[in-house]
């Protein structure tokens, strides 16, 4: 029988997931290890074999609810292989930064690491539109008891407010999912195609109706303004791993939401709403730098400016323009890659002093002067600085939204002004200038910290200096989007 | 038919029984009495031509009748028995409880149950109807010392013979317009006369009926009584209320409404069932909301799962009993899961409240992951079978447009019951306070939780299984 890798991408995680969890902390953490790197390779190998052309590839199915017609699909594109990739590279990463003896059960923290990994990789390799569904609530179940389990203060109301705001959003895309399925033929009725064809025959209105039921999930997701009041809570409350996850890749399933399920289905819904959708993606971007500067405490400085970073994203998506998708694409992995950099810094300086208020820290370079590098270069990746991965997205992203409108630019545009701002200046106050107090100090960073930062500060020089093989590889997909975006 | 002789003679058996070993290995003989009248069930879907040959086409003059689907609801209600007995074992220890009785009792609800199921004639549904409201009446009060058992026992009897009322006087109505209590005949002409006379006699005792069943179902503007009773009762007649009660009453329903279908437009019935629905959608999922004791939040929980099951009927195409069926058998095993692990935990700690459950996570893994799927199933998270359900009864219900507002109603209303059941879950993993005391399961006890687990993952997984039941 011929082993199905987008299957095992899945199968992989979960199992390992279940067995890490149950099993004792050291077993755990190299179970957990081993399994994430061997995804990993699993899809280096997918990625070898990868043609850039726009087709359904390493695709698997199999009926699924035959009574429905609802079957379970797999395929990889170029516009999935780059949330994948990201989910695949980062997961061993995250895992490389978890210190044991930090959680109170490590093992049920790594093991739920892994599901949720399973649960990413379904939204990011279905082709049908419940097993999406399944995968993004699949996902979700997860990081529900990590930052419950494992978070700060105020936990479990900022958990339930965090996971009643994402099933809120869920439920309204199952109801426009299920309107849609409920109109389609056939035996494999929910599968992407069939739903899209039937979702595009659709009148105005009603595809007006699907935009907002599908764009809810997308939109809280991300966050979008002003469906983000859970996130900077959520962020600050989750524990490091569970913040990593949630910005680092959950927030990817809202951007790939859009692009797979949003874009495709409902044109006229999306040539109808896009002007509100800019709007709102600007105001979001402005106020949450706005909100970053005012920021004294590190971790919510991060989330804010992550929120300010989506909503460029969701403004050069709905451009509608090549480069603005490709754009997205791109600084989907470029702020991946940061934005764990930067929590794990975050972390770094919480564990070891026990606060992360501006005020209350300095000179921590005099610490550990690698530490100070990372940190530097993850702050020059997300400030977009020209060679860092965070200048191709932007740049492209930029580009595309001034091709659609120079004024929206701009104010996009302020992202990068902003993000200078508060970044700089938090690098500043956290590791320049004198140190406040002397008997406490930035504990070291162990083997698997330096091995995770310094992959993470490849990525952000390679993405920054080569990024071409990234861009082969979604440009074909990418073109066959925006002709289903736009054309009428 | 055999099930319901079997679960009769059985049920003597063991009230004999309980004369005899005192309460000893009743909850073995009964669970055992149950399985056997699984297995007649299924014998009877199985070998309808056997059947037949024996009976001469019908039992009773066909006043019953035990087709597939009767089969499955059947079978459905029997699987909710046999996870919930195995509970009442904390009576074995208790000096003044009479454990045979209310095994007995409980046999004999389900009897009655299996003819709601099963009825062609509607002499047969109230007969059924009576035997399974008068068992669960003296359920309810079984507890004699408690002044809340003895509440809802005469609460729940005096709206239960009320309802029982309006719904004998909608058969009578019927029945002076048909001329026949028999359902084939429900579409015909006077039987008396000869002929076609206006429907409207027939028109007022459906209605009259409706609302009766609809009563049993605890559906609003009907389910006042549903909160106290459920609350009052012993928790274990609790779960066999909000299980077995329900899935008898809607197959009754569904049966009824069936028998009619040909005679009215359904926009006849649609209107009352419709504006039943979105009130059962929005009481049940809002005062569920408010409620601090567990136990009464599966109550509300227990009328709002109703408010979907109606949507199921509401559709009403060929699909209605598949989605009802399978809807009733998740709503059952998690809510029997979800009473159960309540029991279980409520004895280590006698307060209400989310209390007994706090630090559970900690406590007992098992018995809290157990909880968290069914409250998963029953808030409908992928994964679970609440979530194929709800994913049946919606993709029936959203394919005709006249329903599309009230499914809006309904997910709405979802994303609610999620509140409320994650508040629970949160409880169990999130916070600190550890309630004193380890909890005893008992082999049938982590038998019924750990099936009714696997079914529900079963069932969220691979729903086709249920395939090979047939």
């Amino acid at each position: 029988m011929e082993i199905s890798y987008s299957l095992l991408l899945i199968l992989l995680p979960l199992l390992s997931g279940v067995v890490t969890a149950t099993s004792p902390a050291n077993v755990a953490k190299s179970v957990a290890r081993l399994s994430s790197l061997i995804t990993f390779g699993i899809f280096v190998l997918m990625l070898q074999g990868f043609v850039a052309d726009a087709s359904w590839q390493y695709t698997y199915e199999t009926p699924w609810i035959q009574d429905l017609g609802i079957s379970f699909k797999l395929g990889l594109d170029g516009i999935s292989l780059i949330p994948l990739l990201l989910t695949t590279l980062l997961v061993p990463i995250i895992l490389n930064t978890i210190r044991l003896s930090d959680y109170g059960r490590p093992s049920v923290l790594l093991g739920l690491i892994l599901m949720m990994q399973a649960g990413l990789a379904t939204v990011f390799l279905a082709r049908s539109a419940f097993l999406f569904y399944l995968g993004w609530e699949a996902a979700l179940i997860p990081i529900f008891f990590i930052s419950g389990m494992f978070g700060g203060e105020l936990r479990q109301q900022v958990t339930l407010k965090f996971f009643i705001y994402t099933v809120a959003g869920s439920l309204l895309m199952l109801l426009a999912l299920i309107y849609i399925f409920a109109h389609t033929t056939g035996p494999a009725r929910d599968d992407f195609e069939v739903m899209a064809g039937v979702a595009r025959s659709f009148d105005g209105t009603v595809q007006c109706w699907l935009f907002w039921g599908l764009f809810a999930a997308f939109a809280i997701k991300m966050p979008l303004f002003p469906f983000h009041t859970w996130q900077p809570d959520a962020y600050a409350v989750s524990p490091a791993p569970g913040t990593m996850m949630l910005s680092g890749i959950m927030l990817k399933m809202g951007v790939y939401g859009v692009l797979r399920w949003l874009l495709p289905l409902v044109p006229l819904g999306v040539a109808e709403n896009k002007e509100l959708v800019l709007l709102l993606s600007v105001i979001g971007i402005v106020y949450g730098s706005i909100i970053a500067v005012k920021q004294s405490d590190i971790k919510r400085i991060v989330a804010y400016s992550s929120f300010a970073h989506v909503g460029l994203m969701s403004a050069a998506m709905f451009s509608l323009t090549l480069s603005g998708l490709t754009g997205t694409l791109i600084q989907m992995l470029s702020h991946g890659v940061t934005v764990v950099g930067l929590f794990f810094v975050v972390e770094h300086v919480e564990r070891s002093l026990g606060r992360r208020e501006v005020g209350s820290l300095g000179g921590l370079t005099k610490d550990s002067a690698a530490f100070s590098i990372y940190f530097m270069v993850m702050l020059l990746g997300s400030v977009a600085l020209p060679l860092t991965s965070g200048f191709v997205g932007e740049f492209m992203m930029l580009y595309g939204l001034s091709e659609y409108n120079l004024y929206l630019a701009l104010f996009a545009g302020a992202t990068v002004i902003f993000s200078a701002v508060y970044m700089l200046r938090m690098f500043q106050t956290v590791l320049l200038g004198q140190k406040l107090d002397t008997d406490a100090s930035l504990r070291p960073l162990n083997l698997g910290e330096n091995i995770a930062l310094v992959s993470l500060c490849v990525l952000v020089f390679w993405i920054g200096i080569y990024p071409s093989p990234f861009l082969q590889l979604v440009e074909p997909a990418v073109e066959k989007l925006l002709a289903q975006a736009v054309a009428q | 038919m055999i099930a319901i002789g079997l679960l009769s003679l059985l049920g003597i058996l063991v009230l004999f029984m309980g004369m005899i070993t005192g309460r000893k290995g009743i909850i073995g003989a009964t669970s055992f009495s149950i399985l056997l009248a699984l297995a007649g069930v299924f014998y009877e879907i199985r070998n309808p031509e056997a059947l037949e040959a024996a009976y001469a086409s019908a039992y009773m003059n066909g006043m019953m009748e035990m087709g597939t689907a009767s089969g499955l609801f059947a079978a459905v209600i029997l699987t909710c028995g046999l996870i919930i007995v195995p509970f009442a074992k904390a009576y074995e220890r208790q000096e003044h409880a009479q454990l045979a009785e209310y095994c007995a009792l409980m046999l004999w609800a389900m009897a009655g149950a299996v003819m709601m199921v099963t009825y062609r004639n509607l002499i047969m549904l109230f007969v059924g109807l009576e035997i399974l409201s008068i068992s669960v009446y003296i359920l309810t009060g079984s507890d004699k010392r408690n002044v809340r058992s003895n509440e809802a026992a005469l609460k729940y009897f005096l709206m239960g013979s009320f309802a029982t009322g309006i719904l004998l006087f909608g058969f009578a109505l019927i029945y002076g317009s048909a001329g026949s209590f028999y359902l084939d005949q429900m579409a015909g002409p006077d039987l008396f006369s000869g002929q076609d006379i206006p429907v409207d006699l027939r028109m007022a005792g459906m209605v009259l009926v409706i609302i009766g069943l609809l009563f049993k179902v605890s559906a609003a503007p009907f389910h006042f009584w549903t909160p106290d009773v459920y609350e009052g009762a012993p928790t274990v007649f609790t779960a066999f209320m909000s299980t077995v009660v329900k899935t008898a009453g809607f197959a009754a329903l569904l049966i009824f409404l069936e028998a009619f279908s040909t005679l009215f437009d359904h926009i006849f019935w649609f209107q009352i069932l419709a504006v039943s629905t979105v009130l059962t959608l929005l009481i049940g999922n809002l005062l569920a909301l408010v409620q601090s004791s567990f136990k009464r939040m599966l109550a509300y929980s227990g009328i709002s799962h109703a408010g979907y099951m109606l949507i199921a009927l509401l559709a009403f195409s060929a699909d209605t009993v598949n989605n009802l069926l399978f809807y009733s058998l998740s709503y059952g095993l998690a809510t029997a899961t979800a009473f159960g692990v309540l029991i279980l935990v409520g004895n280590r700690h006698q307060t209400e409240g989310l209390d007994p459950l706090r630090g559970l996570g900690k406590d007992e893994p098992l018995l809290a992951f157990i909880l968290t799927v069914a409250l998963a199933s029953l808030g409908g998270i992928p994964l679970t079978a609440g979530f194929v359900g709800k994913l049946f009864i919606f993709s029936d219900a959203l394919s005709n447009p006249a329903i599309l507002a009230i499914s809006v109603v309904a997910i709405i209303m979802s994303t609610v019951s999620v509140y409320y059941y994650f508040k629970v879950v949160a409880a169990m993993y999130m916070s600190d306070k550890v309630a004193p005391g380890r909890v005893q399961v008992s082999l049938g006890q982590q038998v019924a939780l750990w099936g009714a687990t696997a079914g529900t993952f079963a069932l969220g997984l691979a729903p086709g299984i249920l395939r090979l039941f047939l």
